[in-house]
């Protein structure tokens, strides 16, 4: 098996870099083209919570100055572009002595790990129903069950979350409703918390699988469909395979192929999903880190932690395309 | 459909009026959303879509609250804590959502329409530029984006809201647009134009374009589909417009103020019940497209 061509991985290093590159300009670029002054509007907000306020005008200037605000905009980009490599994203304004960097360290693993979990669920469970449903020898038992299930398809993991908290917190009280883990349990590698780790992740993990899985099934059973009619396919059924044989070895493995591209793409909107069940949750993962900065107008902690989402995105895409050629060796070939 | 007709009597079974009943119940269920837009303006009061136009907390008519408050006839589908009446705010709100997301998916099909034909059209020149750029946009998480720009922005109108959705939804048409021409250019009646001569601009229009209808409709569903979802998304973190009443806000506030545990399930639950009509109604919609535009999937559906 011959590994991917330099090409092909340069080609995608360069969306890689680009995609970090254009999104981060764009958070540097946007606050500054929006009408208002995020100094004074902090300022007047700052005046309107505390009443009298002598010495405004002072601390705009004092502010604009620490900020760098006088200085020309290259300047102040290319600043903004070191701070962004170096992770350097500067104090959170509202838990002040904390730097960005730190409040995203504790986030950030606990959305890579429930993402990651419910994403692997969601898509093995979602490319087995797929299978399922295409295949002529499905168990008459199973049959209606599949399509029943696709229903949640159309709901945006958001909704999904409301609706179980609601059943399964709120009415019979089976899972908690909020946290990563119970008051009582001290972090560490103990069975109590792993235990309560997996208790409160079941309903935001679950409000993914939920509604994501479906589309994984849809995608996988129109790619059997067209495999069924493919030569090899007719072929293994002449050669006299076994129905369950041909099934795995012959369609579902070729066809896993396109399911893994959609995977690749489908990333993006995956960590946008996570961000928002966890708010609802008020899971201790980068939604509620960015719920919170938005309610405080933490500016600093929102473009950290954008950025922090967008390079981890932009990386589990980079490293997607990087195994795929080994899943598929025509890639590497095609690239050339 | 006028090949079909030239058929042989024999290989018909029975007339082919199939009805394409995916796309009618979807339309069907979008149109519902919108009746209740016209007609509840008619028959409702939407100034009590407002707070403070009506008592807080009532449970929907009939039903009693945990605090033993019946609701009235009044307000038939119960009031929340700020004092809005429900059936108001879903009779603002709901076409309000609809109405940014499809404003959303226009421009977003739009852009991908164009860029999608430019790529797809000129493969040496431009096709490379388009691809890189739509490889790159389709990583950045939109949602993320959408979060920084929204809370620089501050307070957002709807259409304001529909515009930087589109920007950061494009890709996705201007994808499947572009893999959609690149197929069609080396299909057989398109060379026959070419061979007899006719312009590119003749190619686009006149052979292209009335061919990829039905999927640019698919994916101009799926664009407002996705709008929907972005803006929900936005709104529920309270990025939304805070003034306008849409279907995103009002369950935001109803998570803000708790709405879930303390039992007022109709706060929370009758905007997000429209909320799954409409995802319903365009997952139908595209359905029944995908038939109209896809043979593969009409013949299998057809046996």
């Amino acid at each position: 098996m011959r590994g991917p061509s330099a090409r092909y991985v340069l080609r995608r290093f360069v969306i890689f870099l680009l995609t970090v590159w254009v999104s981060a300009t764009i958070i540097w670029v946007v606050p500054r083209l929006a009408p208002g002054d995020p100094v004074e509007a902090t300022v007047a907000r700052l005046i309107a919570d505390s009443g009298n306020f002598p010495g405004a005008q002072d601390m705009i200037a004092d502010w604009r100055q620490r900020f760098g605000l006088n200085d020309p905009w290259p300047i102040q980009y290319l600043r903004f572009i070191k701070s962004a490599v170096t992770l350097d994203f500067g104090y959170s304004l509202v838990s002040f002595p904390t730097p960005v960097i730190d409040i995203i360290a504790r986030a950030l693993p606990w959305t890579i790990g429930m993402l990651a979990i419910a994403t692997l669920t969601a898509f093995s469970l979602g490319t087995v129903v797929g299978a399922l449903m295409a295949w002529d020898r499905t168990p008459r038992l199973l049959r209606p069950l599949l399509p029943a299930s696709m229903i949640f398809t159309a709901l945006p993991p958001v909704l999904a979350a409301v609706f179980l908290l609601f059943i399964f917190s709120s009415l019979l009280g089976w899972f908690p409703t909020m946290g990563a883990f119970g008051r009582r349990e001290t972090p560490g590698w103990n069975m109590d918390f792993i235990l309560s780790v997996i208790h409160h992740g079941t309903l935001p993990a679950l409000s993914i699988v939920l509604v994501s899985f479906g589309s994984w099934a849809l995608s996988m059973r129109a790619m059997l469909v067209t495999i069924s009619g493919e030569d090899y396919t007719v072929l293994g059924r002449a050669v006299g395979f076994r129905p369950g044989y041909l099934l795995w070895r012959f369609m579902v493995r070729n066809a896993m192929l396109p399911q893994l591209t959609a995977l690749a793409l489908a990333l993006g909107s995956l960590i946008s999903g996570a961000v928002l069940v966890e708010a609802i949750f008020n899971y201790p993962g980068m939604g509620t880190v960015l719920v919170g900065a938005i309610r405080d107008q933490d500016f600093n902690t929102i473009q950290g932690a954008a950025l922090i989402l967008i390079f981890t995105a932009a990386a589990a895409v980079f490293v997607m395309d990087l195994v795929y050629p080994f899943v598929d060796p025509r890639i590497s070939l095609e690239a050339r | 459909m006028t090949e079909t007709l030239t058929l042989p009597a024999t290989r018909r079974r029975r007339p082919r009026r199939r009805v394409n009943r995916p796309l009618w119940i979807g339309l069907t269920l979008i149109g519902s959303i919108l009746m209740l837009g016209v007609l509840g303006r008619l028959f409702w009061d939407t100034g009590m879509a407002f707070p403070a136009e009506a008592p807080p907390n009532l449970p929907p008519a009939g039903l009693t609250n945990t605090r033993g408050v019946t609701g009235t006839l009044a307000h038939p589908l119960g009031t929340e804590n700020s004092g809005r009446d429900m059936l108001a705010v879903l009779i603002v709100g709901a076409p309000n959502t609809l109405l940014m997301a499809i404003v959303a998916g226009s421009v977003s099909t739009l852009i991908g329409v164009v860029l999608g034909f430019v790529a797809g059209f000129s493969r040496n020149r431009a096709d490379p530029v388009i691809r890189l750029v739509s490889d790159v946009a389709y990583t950045i998480p939109p949602l993320v984006i959408l979060i920084v720009v929204q809370s620089a922005v501050g307070e957002v109108g709807l259409y304001t809201m529909a515009l930087l959705i589109a920007a950061f939804d494009w890709p996705r048409p201007t994808r499947q647009i572009r893999a959609q021409v690149l197929s069609m250019r080396e299909s057989g009646y398109v060379r026959t134009a070419v061979m007899a001569g006719a312009s590119p601009a003749e190619i686009m229009f006149r052979e292209m374009l009335p061919n990829l209808l039905p999927f640019i409709a698919a994916s101009f569903i799926l664009a407002v589909s996705g709008a929907v979802l972005a803006a929900i998304g936005l709104e529920v973190l309270g990025l939304g417009p805070t003034r306008i009443p849409t279907l995103g806000t009002t369950i935001s506030s109803a998570i803000d103020s708790a709405a879930i545990f303390r039992g007022m399930w109709w706060w929370w639950g009758l905007p997000t019940l429209v909320l799954v009509v409409l995802f319903g109604g365009l997952l139908l919609i595209n359905i029944g497209l995908d038939a109209i535009a896809n043979p593969r999937v009409r013949k299998e559906a057809g046996q």
